[in-house]
């Protein structure tokens, strides 16, 4: 049920960006999902891509900063709410939300939302038990 | 105008010869009471008594902030501790501070000269000193203090910081003699404008302003902006704290060191050999009178040169340049000194930092800022925004615990700092002195 996502410390400078792409773009590592969160100083560059372990790999011999998280995928359902039963289901087990970013599956045309929780077992139990759609990695990465 | 009219214009034979006897006496005192001079006169074959001119100075070894630090805290005092009545301390080169120790007559030279240099500066009893120079262990509020009190001025004693109640005071209490550092007075203007006050409307004559480099191009602009006289003060800790050389406000061309009390050469920082009058080259200063930690041939690291030229004032004492730079890495942050290597050995500290790291100083309107560069390593890294933070506010706090400087921590790439390669260059300095 777990994700592995990539990070990626990008100083606040231009053509970092442009940098992690073309090094991606060489390996041949195709970009599933992505999320850039900035501050005045930094940035960081979050990233689920087809081979996690590749992607690492070349962007350290780059010379960049890299680590890995697991994330937890959950399918939205289209119509009003959709998200908010998720947050609702998982505020009541008081698990906290670190991050999340969203994007459009191409096959189902539904909304995926990629989470990052303070607990993340607890998270997927309590999702489960709701019945709520988790994507396995291999479909993510595969898509 | 003189504090000590006698003493500050001795025609200078009788100001040699006192310089001498002085000079001996120290001696003879450093080598049987402090074990580091006896060692280090005896290691050069020298005794005290070879010492029979003044040239005879140039014979003796050196003493730097290294020596200091060996001997912390107070193995270079040459008093008995039940003597020593006050201890100040300044930044040492790492974690550790530089401590000295003054004996009540020490606490009297040093008010004297402070008093002498408020007169040189234009200032008189009757006058309201606002002292804004940092009372603690830092020398400059308390030795200010002592030395406007000596004089007979009233003393506001209101340290540094909180910059909109300090122009309250010097508008209400009308303040007519303003201490701090030159950097700081450009600041209270600034914030004076906004608070509506106009300096011009204020009873302020004189600023006395020390503990930092600054320009002739500065002086203009502070006179201009605070209207008043600036006179520039020069002093360290180790030799005594403000007050060992200052300009007199009828010449303001240079600072009259007080020779009945210290003796000022100048040499070349490379090779300790000593530099022809007028020429540039490090201030070693030799304490003469002092008691609790007397000095000599002490390596102030500061870059000045020296005139012996008469002046107009009437005073007979050398006069050394305003400061050029320094033939150390030290910064002067603020006021606050700064060494790379202290900033080096907080951020060791903190684990899983990489010790590479770049200081960048500058000044946005008048005051100086800080910013320290860190390397992120794969073991600091997170995913999330706030630990990064954390990061550099931890980074920011420590060295502000350790340092007294405010900085602002910035983290970087990895392997984006310069190497050590022999002399890294840890500093990029973008202050416009001139």
């Amino acid at each position: 049920m777990k994700v592995e996502q990539i990070s990626i410390f990008i100083e606040n400078k231009s053509g970092r960006l442009a940098e992690i792409t073309r090094v991606l773009s060489d390996a041949g590592i195709n970009i599933r999902a992505l999320s850039l969160a900035d501050t005045s100083d930094f940035g960081i560059l979050r990233l689920i891509v087809n081979n996690g372990a590749k992607a690492s790999e070349v962007l350290k011999e780059k010379g960049f900063t890299v680590s890995k998280t697991e994330v937890v995928a959950v399918e939205v359902p289209d119509r009003p709410g959709g998200l908010s039963a998720i947050l609702q289901a998982l505020d009541r087990e008081s698990i906290n939300v670190e991050y999340m970013y969203a994007f459009v599956e191409r096959c189902g045309g539904n909304a995926v939302i990629i989470f990052r929780f303070d607990e993340t077992d607890k998270a997927i139990a309590a999702l489960q038990a709701q019945n709520f759609n988790m994507l396995e990695g291999n479909r993510l990465y595969n898509m | 105008m003189f504090f000590n009219e006698e003493f500050e214009t001795l025609p200078r034979p009788a100001l040699e010869a006192l310089q001498l006897k002085r000079l001996q006496s120290t001696l003879e005192r450093v080598y049987a009471n402090v074990p580091f001079y006896k060692a280090s006169f005896d290691a050069a074959g020298i005794k005290p008594s070879i010492v029979s001119h003044l040239q005879d100075l140039q014979k003796l070894p050196f003493t730097t902030k290294q020596d200091m630090r060996n001997s912390y805290p107070y193995g270079l005092f040459a008093a008995p501790m039940d003597e020593i009545v006050r201890i100040h301390a300044s930044s040492g080169t790492t974690g550790k501070p530089t401590v000295v120790g003054y004996t009540k007559k020490d606490i009297t030279t040093w008010s004297e000269l402070m008093a002498r240099s408020f007169v040189a500066a234009g200032a008189h009893k009757g006058d309201i000193i606002h002292n804004a120079y940092g009372y603690g262990l830092f020398t400059g509020g308390l030795g200010a203090h002592y030395g406007a009190e000596l004089l007979g001025a009233s003393v506001i004693p209101i340290s540094g910081g909180n910059t909109k109640r300090q122009i309250m005071i010097m508008q209400d209490f009308g303040s007519t003699v303003l201490t701090c550092t030159p950097s700081y007075s450009l600041f209270m203007a600034e914030e004076s404008q906004a608070e509506g006050v106009d300096f011009k409307n204020l009873k302020l004559r004189v600023g006395i302003f020390g503990a930092e480099p600054w320009s002739e191009s500065m002086r203009t602009e502070i006179e201009n902006k605070l209207n008043l006289s600036a006179i520039d003060i020069y002093g360290l800790s180790e030799i005594m704290g403000p007050g060992v050389a200052i300009e007199c406000i009828e010449a303001k061309r240079g600072l009259h060191i007080w020779e009945d009390h210290f003796i000022p050469e100048i040499i070349n920082p490379e090779t300790g050999e000593l530099m022809p009058e007028g020429e540039k080259g490090e201030l070693v200063i030799t304490t003469i009178t002092k008691q609790g930690i007397p000095l000599i041939r002490y390596r102030t690291r500061d870059i000045t040169s020296l005139s012996y030229e008469p002046c107009i004032c009437g005073r007979t004492h050398a006069r050394i340049a305003r400061m050029s730079g320094r033939s150390d890495d030290m910064l002067i942050i603020r006021g606050v000194n700064v060494f790379p290597s202290q900033i080096e050995s907080v951020l060791v500290g903190i684990e899983g930092i990489e010790p590479h790291y770049m200081l960048i100083v500058d000044r946005q309107g008048t005051l100086d800022t800080l910013t320290v560069q860190v390397e992120i390593s794969e073991r600091l890294f997170s995913d999330e925004i706030k630990v990064l933070q954390a990061l550099s506010r931890r980074v920011e706090k420590e060295i502000k615990d350790m340092l007294g400087v405010t900085c602002s921590a910035k983290l970087v790439e990895p392997k984006t700092i310069q190497r050590s390669e022999g002399k890294a260059q840890r500093v990029i300095d973008n202050r416009k002195l001139a």
